[in-house]
């Protein structure tokens, strides 16, 4: 089976060391995965942003790039739901389609192949978790709090609690919105930091130290937040989370915590 | 100015859009509970939208029915093709009567029709009844809100404003006794109405019926004197069966506020019995109906939006919308506000709504929470594709766009300008590289830049572990 990595643009050049955890994780459960270099963009801002053509263009880019693997895990549960939900939609062939298929989110793609009934190494600290609207809401990953649909647990949450030593805290707001929203981050300035900062009073109220998610959009927009007004907040991507977890049990024995990790790339 | 300006002016005020954040957060959490207590609420919103789609699939097969059961019962009906034929038709059942007043009860649809102006305009004076919308027609603005149309209000600009209009005390902030000094104020209204003008929530084909929610009574109140009862129905509000009703009603109170039921649920059939006693005035009641496209057919020949037509204004796409409860109702500018507003205003103007679609971040609680299952947050990613295409893209998105579209179609281009963007923002000093990109960083730091790209690391990692297989191969 051939399984191929999708790194967002941003994360390819803002969080390169999300990239590599998400390697590491892969590689540690046994997981062997290719990047196919390329690919670029996944057309969710231009899809987003009314360019449905242009859109339509870096979709068939991204199948290109993407057809020739069985699986092919997103570093991102908003580029997933993009790919899986819109494309189709825009290019309904049969390539598009089987290449959308075939896309999902890292902690989806994990759970599905029973890593959630793992255990995943020691990370002691307290988390609280930002789902990813578009993991949520349009990927079905968990059950929005709006729905009395039967509760689906989100796949980040699953591999999470597998984690020894780490504390999910209970947020008031489970699933707010953070207010990044792609363009509307900049458009809508005002709005959408008021939403940001929101979303890191109730990470702090319920004692998180570490904000997770499966998008590092909303990660970067919400650790810009956080230091601007000097809020002292880690944010982590689940795949950082669990690079760390796994090293710690493999190698040194002792738990990681959000402290211990490095500030730029390995 | 567009709703980002407003957005912004609202922001600015950061006490008061914590607080009605926190006022329609309240109202959210209500509505949560309340479905809490429905046993298969998702299986109850999913029959709520099948009756909906079906009625809409037979629109003039279903009014035709609704016409003759109406008039059967003694109404009058008058179809209306938009917000003009609709105002003059009543104002010309006033001017026949030589009626100067109305007194109106909660009508979402005669705001769309800028009745009131219309109206005030031909000196007959408009009381509306609703205690909110009484509020913001004191204060000569919209509602903003379609079920709470003074929500961005305080109690205390309520009392300063009753004490103004009302003659009440100064200084009055307690919701009972404000609500206690306007219903002294509207009583007298009530008993000296001539006409009395409803909205209508659910007209019924099969009966010619008509049902008005209200959590006041007002629209009892309004029509149970005056002779003159007229009702404005949009073309979207009919039901095939009195036996559909039931999941609406179930549906509207509990996502609209939280309630398991309006107060008050008023059936209307026919006009109210003559009876004897009464003034002149309220001796020979008469009911005429007034029904509404102003668009509606429009809309439902266009695939995309057409569910946005099982819309039962119940204000729970706005009371989740995290964009709408921190910039309130009134930086839509629009008559109806919020995620719903935004799919709808765009079909009646989309060159003066055509940003409304960008006013949200696709978060998706609109879709989840709607009681009819419109897919609102897929229709406000349709609404961008469609006025895009129409051109009605802001020039600095659509070049920006275009740019970094470029950008991505080709790969050696995207490496080598996010390589040099990256070295130039390392060496650049940060505060001019802040001033580069304001809308980012007005309020956000910049993440620490990295040197090299993830697929940088990437081939260094598959070098180094190449080397190391080759050396382990001669080792051994």
């Amino acid at each position: 089976m051939r399984i191929a990595l999708f790194v967002p643009c941003y994360v390819d050049q803002l969080k390169p060391e999300v990239g590599l955890a998400a390697l590491d994780v892969l590689e540690a459960l046994g997981f062997e995965v290719v990047y196919p270099e390329a690919q670029t963009c996944c057309g969710q801002p231009f899809i987003n942003a009314g360019e449905r053509d242009r859109g339509r263009a870096l979709g068939e880019h991204f199948v290109n790039v993407f057809e020739d693997f069985d699986e092919i895990v997103a570093l991102s549960g908003s580029c997933a739901a993009s790919i899986r939900r819109q494309l189709p939609l825009l290019a309904p062939d049969d390539r598009t389609k089987r290449v959308a298929a075939r896309t999902r989110e890292f902690c989806e793609f994990l759970v599905d192949h029973g890593v959630a009934s793992k255990s995943l190494g020691h990370f002691s600290d307290r988390v609280g978790l930002h789902p990813s609207c578009h993991a949520l809401r349009d990927l079905g990953l968990g059950t929005p709090s709006e729905s009395r649909a039967p509760a689906r647990i989100d796949p980040a949450r699953m591999l999470l609690s597998q984690v020894a030593g780490l504390e999910l805290v209970d947020l008031t707001r489970r699933d707010e919105c953070c207010g990044f929203g792609g363009l509307f981050a900049i458009e809508e300035e005002a709005v959408s930091c008021r939403m940001g900062l929101d979303r890191l009073a109730d990470h702090r109220g319920a004692g998180a130290r570490v904000i997770a998610s499966t998008d590092i959009s909303c990660l970067l927009h919400l650790e810009g937040l956080a230091k601007k007004n000097g809020f002292d907040f880690r944010t982590m991507h689940v795949a950082e989370i669990l690079a760390a977890s796994l090293a710690s049990d493999a190698e040194h024995g002792f738990a990681a915590t959000g402290d211990g990790l490095a500030d730029g790339p390995r | 100015m567009g709703h980002v300006d407003r957005a912004r002016a609202f922001v600015a005020d950061a006490d008061r859009t914590q607080w009605h954040d926190q006022a329609l957060w309240f109202v959210r959490t209500k509505r949560d509970r309340a479905a809490d207590r429905v046993p298969d609420w998702e299986a109850l919103r999913q029959q709520a939208a099948a009756i909906k789609r079906n009625a809409l699939g037979r629109l003039p097969e279903l009014w035709t029915e609704f016409e003759s059961n109406a008039v059967a019962a003694g109404a009058v009906v008058h179809w209306a093709r938009d917000a003009r034929e609709h105002n003059e038709i009543i104002a010309g059942l006033l001017h026949e009567r030589g009626i100067e007043r109305l007194v109106k009860s909660k009508s979402m649809l005669t705001e769309e029709c800028g009745l009131n102006p219309f109206l005030e305009a031909q000196a007959i004076e408009v009381i509306d009844t609703d205690l909110g919308e009484r509020i913001v027609q004191l204060r000569h603005e919209p509602p903003s809100h379609i079920v709470m149309p003074a929500i961005h209000l305080r109690r205390g600009e309520i009392g300063e404003l009753f004490a103004k209009e009302m003659g009440s005390p100064p200084g009055l902030e307690d919701p009972v006794e404000l609500t206690a000094v306007a219903r002294r104020n509207l009583r007298k209204h009530f008993l000296s109405a001539e006409a009395g003008l409803t909205g209508v929530n659910f007209a019924i084909a099969e009966t010619g019926s008509f049902v008005v929610v209200t959590n006041e009574g007002n629209a009892d109140l309004g029509t149970a004197l005056p002779n003159l009862h007229i009702a404005s129905v949009g073309l979207e509000k009919i039901l095939p069966r009195q036996g559909d009703l039931a999941p609406f009603l179930r549906l509207l109170a509990r996502s609209a506020t939280g309630q398991a039921i309006t107060t008050y649920t008023s059936h209307f059939r026919g006009p109210r019995p003559a009876s004897e006693g009464h003034s002149p005035t309220q001796a020979n009641p008469a009911l005429h109906i007034v029904i509404v496209d102003n668009g509606r057919s429009q809309l439902l020949a266009q695939p995309d939006f057409r569910e946005a037509l099982a819309c039962i204004r119940c204000g729970a796409c706005l009371n989740t919308c995290p964009v709408y409860r921190r910039s309130g109702g009134h930086s839509y500018e629009a008559t109806i506000p919020g995620p719903i507003g935004s799919v709808l205003e765009p079909s009646r103007d989309p060159t003066r709504h055509a940003e409304l679609p960008h006013a949200c971040t696709l978060c998706g609680s609109c879709t989840e929470i709607c009681p009819v299952q419109i897919p609102l947050h897929h229709q406000l990613l349709a609404w961008r594709g469609r006025l895009a295409e129409g051109g009605q893209h802001s020039r600095r998105r659509r070049w920006a766009l275009y740019l970094v579209g470029t950008l991505f179609m080709w790969p050696p281009a995207y490496r080598f300008l996010g390589w040099s963007a990256r070295a130039i923002a390392r060496v650049f000093p940060s505060r001019l590289l802040e001033a580069a990109l304001a809308p980012w960083t007005r309020g956000r730091a910049l993440p620490a830049i990295p040197k090299r790209s993830f697929r940088t690391l990437y081939r260094d990692r598959h070098r180094q572990a190449a080397r190391e297989a080759d050396n382990g191969g001669r080792e051994g």
